[in-house]
């Protein structure tokens, strides 16, 4: 992270947003606006929503699994949960929170007044409502919604598919081109608008981050938009790409969908390593460690994603060579990982540390992605992982390291940036209640899966065998727990921007960098004159 | 950017997505030739070279025949041969028999698969029904030929290979 | 006083080991580990998952521990100080470097196994796996027996309307038997979409992709009851179509195959039965027809015939269940439809199976047709089907295949 001094832009302009009157000036304001705080504040909005909605489904899946036995749903309807709890937390929740957060701290940390092309940012967000919208219709189709889990493996996806499918292809592109557009959006920005002195090595590592997600995103969204086409071919258009009866593969499938896949989960994690760079330093009161390698290590993950997908498909019979190269791949990736990791131990280490809430929320994170890493590499071994495979074992590895992991960053973030944003102080009381009964309930939820998956529980089943009651009844009190425990974080959020107090300066003792030198609220219009970087 | 270097760069656009657009087509081609000379998918070059490479006669390997019926297509379809033992370039000839038990016309595609999977380029099928469409009248039946031999250069540590065979309905595709 | 405190605290102990012993015996509530198997892979694929998270625990220990350390000491409330180092070139090539070194370590074994996992040459049995939606079917080649597993939980069980059995979803009408200290062979396939064949005590798991045929191989050391699941989601009933793996000595194996009906057996007792077939009664055939109805049709045509249309149609007034004739309704349920998820039951039920499910389908949900469907008008569809056929010679055969 950089330390820069600036000089307060004393010639920015004060005025507010262009809001007519009424209702209608109202949504004509948030509709046509090309302010990167709007934008960031409505991509913020959605990922609220859409949280709460992907949230209500996981619960309506515990629900179900409290006990063995069919007790509130069919195992349609339950398919149909766990397939739109997964597209819905990624693509709903994840990618438009990060945005956001890209959209309002990009260009103030890196001294630009806006996004390099306002316009598209606007179009970019404005797809995703649209693309939602046609995405949960499809649960009113008749034959029901999408059923055959977020990776739509083919043939259950092409033949044995429900006909709202096409919608759910067409909600796909839909959201793909928004990440694609916002993030051409997001490297011109990076690369052309940075103030003068602010070399690529002294940015800050959300920014950093988000420069390389970026590139991914660029990367595989074209493929998913392949696969989902192809699919729609094989429905519609009498092709055969993933059918063996006119010369096709369901593993082809397997193959395009994964090369988007795994990298995609790098891009929901790059940006969460970004904002614990750069929570963590601010409460250490220490400068983040080992910048550099920081920066290294982000691209070397990067580059990896793209070598590692098969690892999702050990047991479908590719050749041992195969399996080796991807075995060996995939173990790599814990190397820059675990630069991160120790990087940010370093950071704590001997730093005078506070314990705030974004504070509390980095540490978890750094715990708990910490233990979602450690099954990632057990995962990696492929004799080990033909037992792991499709079980509980993988649920609770990926949820651990999207939950405490990606979701917990996320949290970190908004209670780090609320008080500038909306220059009020969230309710800090009220913060620590949220974190704590999250990390409990958390750990409560997700650590029993691993049980269940050793024990032999497999994976997209709405009803088991009594020897896993035990801890699917642990594991879905923890989510109720956790679920409503979210309200208080909306509670507060809503609170703050309508009837918080106001923040005093310094709103975090050892936050540096360009965004903190403005007012909280920053300017609606910051940085119409770009800063001077030391 | 000048009028005319925006013009240069549009048109560049232009072109490359033309192209692009040409290329996807032109994959059908490309795809074709590069399976049939790297042998992928079951798809194997015409190998008449039998007498080139010889019998190795110093190892047998058992080949099985399995037959299945995807998504339970209403034919009887098996194989009147379930396993032989060969050298290694030497041919042999069998059938599978494939009856339609409807009243009706009907048309089926044979796919086959080899495991392990590192065999699959060292059968070399000089006849064979597979990837062909086959139609018959409801209540026909009839063997359909198979005429293979094993490449020589087949891996030593294989003993035993499985070409399993799984027959699609493909009436009106 | 102290000793009989003493000699009661042992007396608990003993009687709660005892007791717990016999909780225990036959499934673990609270598993916490992976199988051991009994299986070379399976022994193998256990250690592995023990080194790599033994491995996984002492760097975790060793990285939180600096971590709880710091958390502790290096606050500002204890009146800490900064220090304001932030790079250090030499650690960060050690701790590079050393995970580097573990990996290399972890990976060698992991390879060791793999090459093992690959080898399957030299089999004395081999079984042909067919994943459907929502059974397996066992074949066993060398030994023309072939028969479908499915789920024999009760439907009453799973709606909650009966208590649930020890096996709940783990038991089958016909489990798979395989000898012990043979090794085995399994070729794996799917008959629709993409299933995965996992018996964890085995260390099998392969995927049946459709298609596509893929094998895995495993040597039984011990004799016992193997239970596993479908573990690739597979639509509706995934959840719904266990596997059950009894492996007997090899005596015992053989007199099992000595007494299976082989193939051709078995159809010809569907087609020509020796002993001729009674008719059955409404009550009868409509108690029967709802038990079976319930378990393999109402997935996907709900068990109130509704169906979930446009895929699974509504059989609750349709004309193939209230109109003429039947043997339309008949031949749909012996031969599926083409083209479509209905599948042809006509080698995994018998002919009293369908009469019983024809006539419910045609009674129930205020269908009222009143028609019986007797085990014989099953068998005169099959016959019709199985008239002997006409050989021709119209193979389309070549080259370049």
């Amino acid at each position: 992270m950089s330390q820069s001094m600036a000089h307060h832009a004393a010639h920015d302009e004060h005025h507010g947003p262009a809001q007519g009157k009424g209702v209608f000036g109202f949504i004509k304001r948030w509709l046509f606006t090309t302010n990167h705080k709007d934008i960031g504040t409505l991509y913020l909005w959605l990922a609220m929503t859409s949280f709460f909605l992907a949230g209500a489904m996981a619960l309506v899946i515990r629900a179900e699994l409290f006990e063995p036995g069919l007790q509130f749903v069919n195992p349609n309807f339950f398919n149909q949960m766990t397939t739109m709890h997964g597209l819905i937390m990624l693509f709903g929740v994840v990618m438009p929170a990060f945005t956001g957060m890209a959209n309002w701290q990009i260009p103030m940390m890196i001294g630009a007044p806006d996004m390099a092309l306002p316009r598209l940012n606007n179009w970019s967000f404005w797809l995703l409502p649209f693309a939602f919208a046609l995405l949960l219709s499809t649960m009113f189709h008749s034959g029901g919604g999408p059923n055959f889990g977020w990776t739509m493996y083919a043939p259950l996806s092409t033949k044995y598919a429900p006909a709202s499918t096409d919608f759910m292809i067409f909600s796909v592109h839909m959201m793909g081109l928004s990440s694609i557009m916002g993030s051409i959006n997001i490297i011109a920005t990076i690369l052309n608008l940075r103030a003068p002195g602010m070399n690529l090595m002294k940015m800050p590592m959300f920014v950093w981050t988000w420069l390389i997600t970026a590139f991914l995103l660029i990367a595989i969204m074209p493929v998913l938009a392949g696969a989902v086409t192809m699919m729609l071919a094989d429905r519609h258009f009498g092709t055969s790409f993933f059918d063996a009866a006119g010369g096709g593969d369901p593993i082809l499938f397997q193959h395009v969908f994964w090369f988007f896949g795994h990298p995609e989960v790098y891009v929901l994690v790059l940006p969460a390593f970004g904002v614990i760079s750069e929570v963590i330093p601010t409460f250490s009161r220490k400068p983040l460690f080992g910048y550099h390698f920081m920066v290294y290590a982000t691209v070397s993950i990067a580059a990896l994603s793209f070598i590692v997908w098969a690892h999702h498909m050990f047991t479908t019979g590719i050749p041992l060579g195969a399996e080796l190269f991807f075995m060996y791949t995939t173990m790599l990736i814990a190397v820059p990982t675990g630069i991160k990791v120790f990087n940010w131990v370093s950071t704590m280490f001997k730093g005078a540390m506070t314990f705030e809430t974004p504070m509390l929320f980095a540490i978890a994170f750094v715990f708990l992605f910490t233990i979602g890493g450690f099954t990632g590499l057990m995962l990696a071994l492929v004799p080990a992982d033909y037992q792991y495979q499709d079980t509980y074992f993988v649920v609770g590895h990926f949820h651990y390291v999207l939950v405490p992991g990606v979701i917990f960053s996320l949290f970190a973030a908004t209670y780090y940036w609320l008080p500038k944003w909306t220059g009020k102080r969230y309710n800090e009381c009220l913060g620590k209640w949220h974190f704590w009964l999250s990390v409990i309930s958390v750990n409560i939820t997700f650590f029993p899966m691993h049980f269940l998956g050793l024990a032999g529980m497999p994976r997209r089943i709405p009803d088991y065998a009594l020897q896993f009651t035990n801890f699917n009844m642990v594991a879905s009190v923890g989510a109720f727990i956790f679920g409503f425990s979210q309200l208080l974080f909306l509670y507060n959020v809503i609170h703050t921007v309508r009837k918080g107090k106001k923040v005093e300066e310094p709103v975090w003792e050892g936050a540096h960098g360009l965004e903190w030198t403005l007012s909280s609220p920053p300017p609606y219009h910051s940085f119409t004159e770009p800063p001077e970087v030391k | 950017m000048s009028m005319s270097k925006q013009t240069r760069l549009v048109s560049l656009l232009f072109g490359v997505v033309v192209f692009m657009f040409g290329f996807g087509f032109a994959l059908v081609p490309i795809y074709n030739s590069l399976c049939k000379t790297l042998g992928i998918n079951g798809k194997v070059t015409q190998d008449n070279s039998q007498a080139a490479s010889g019998v190795d006669m110093s190892r047998e390997v058992t080949v099985e025949f399995v037959a299945t019926n995807s998504a339970a297509v209403p034919w009887a379809f098996y194989p009147n041969v379930t396993k032989v033992k060969l050298h290694p370039g030497e041919s042999t000839r069998l059938s599978f028999y494939a009856e339609n038990k409807t009243n009706f016309p009907m048309t089926v595609q044979a796919i086959p698969s080899v495991t392990p999977g590192l065999a699959a380029k060292y059968i070399k099928k000089t006849e064979c029904f597979c990837f062909a469409r086959q139609t018959l009248k409801g209540h026909e039946a009839m063997d359909m030929p198979l005429i293979f031999h094993l490449d020589p250069a087949l891996p030593s540590k294989i003993s035993t290979v499985t070409l399993a065979y799984t027959l699609f309905d493909v009436t009106g595709r | 006083m102290r000793n009989r405190l003493f000699s009661l605290r042992q007396l608990c102990i003993a009687v709660f080991a005892t007791l717990s012993q016999i909780a225990w015996a036959e499934t673990d509530n609270w598993q916490l580990n992976m199988f051991k198997g009994v299986t070379p892979l399976s022994k193998d694929m256990y250690d592995l998952h023990m080194i790599a998270m033994i491995v996984c625990a002492v760097i975790g220990v060793i990285v939180f521990g600096v971590m709880i350390y710091s958390l502790i000491h290096h606050r500002k409330s204890k009146g800490y100080q900064a220090a304001h180092f932030h790079d250090n070139l030499k650690l960060e090539i050690v701790w590079s470097v050393i995970p580097f070194i573990i990996l290399v370590v972890l990976a060698i074994p992991a390879t060791k196994i793999l090459m093992r996992m690959d080898d399957s040459r030299d089999a004395d049995i081999t079984i042909k796996v067919v994943g459907s939606q929502w059974k397996w079917q066992y074949q066993y080649l060398d030994q023309g027996i072939s028969y479908y597993s499915n789920l024999s939980t009760p439907y009453a069980q799973i709606q909650n309307t009966q208590d649930k059995s020890q096996w709940y979803l783990l038991e089958v009408d016909k489990p798979l038997v395989l000898p012990v200290h043979k090794k085995i062979r399994f070729l794996v396939t799917s008959n629709d979409v993409v299933h995965s064949w996992w018996v964890p005590e085995l260390g099998i798991k392969r995927d049946a992709i459709p298609g596509f045929m893929h094998e895995a191989w495993a040597i039984i050391n011990e004799p016992g009851t193997y239970r596993g699941q479908c573990a690739e989601l597979c639509g509706i009933n995934h959840g719904f179509m266990p596997i059950v793996v009894n492996a007997l000595d090899e005596q015992a194996f053989n007199q099992w195959v000595q007494a299976q009906p082989k193939v051709e057996d078995e159809y010809a007792a569907q087609t020509a039965p020796t002993v001729p077939l009674k008719d059955l009664s409404y009550e009868t055939l409509m108690a029967k027809g709802k038990d079976k109805y319930e378990q393999i049709c109402g997935a996907c045509h709900k068990p109130d015939g509704t169906g979930i249309p446009p895929m699974f149609p509504a059989l609750k007034g349709s004309s193939v269940a209230v109109g003429k004739p039947i043997s339309r309704h008949i031949e749909m349920i012996l031969n599926g439809i083409s083209g479509t998820a209905m599948q042809a039951y006509k080698d995994q039920l018998t002919n009293e199976d369908i009469a019983s499910i024809a006539t419910y389908e045609r009674n129930a949900w205020g269908n009222n047709t009143g028609d019986l469907v007797q085990p014989k008008d099953v068998l005169a569809v099959r016959q019709s089907n199985g008239q002997a056929p006409k050989m021709v010679n119209k193979v389309q055969a070549g080259g370049l295949r």
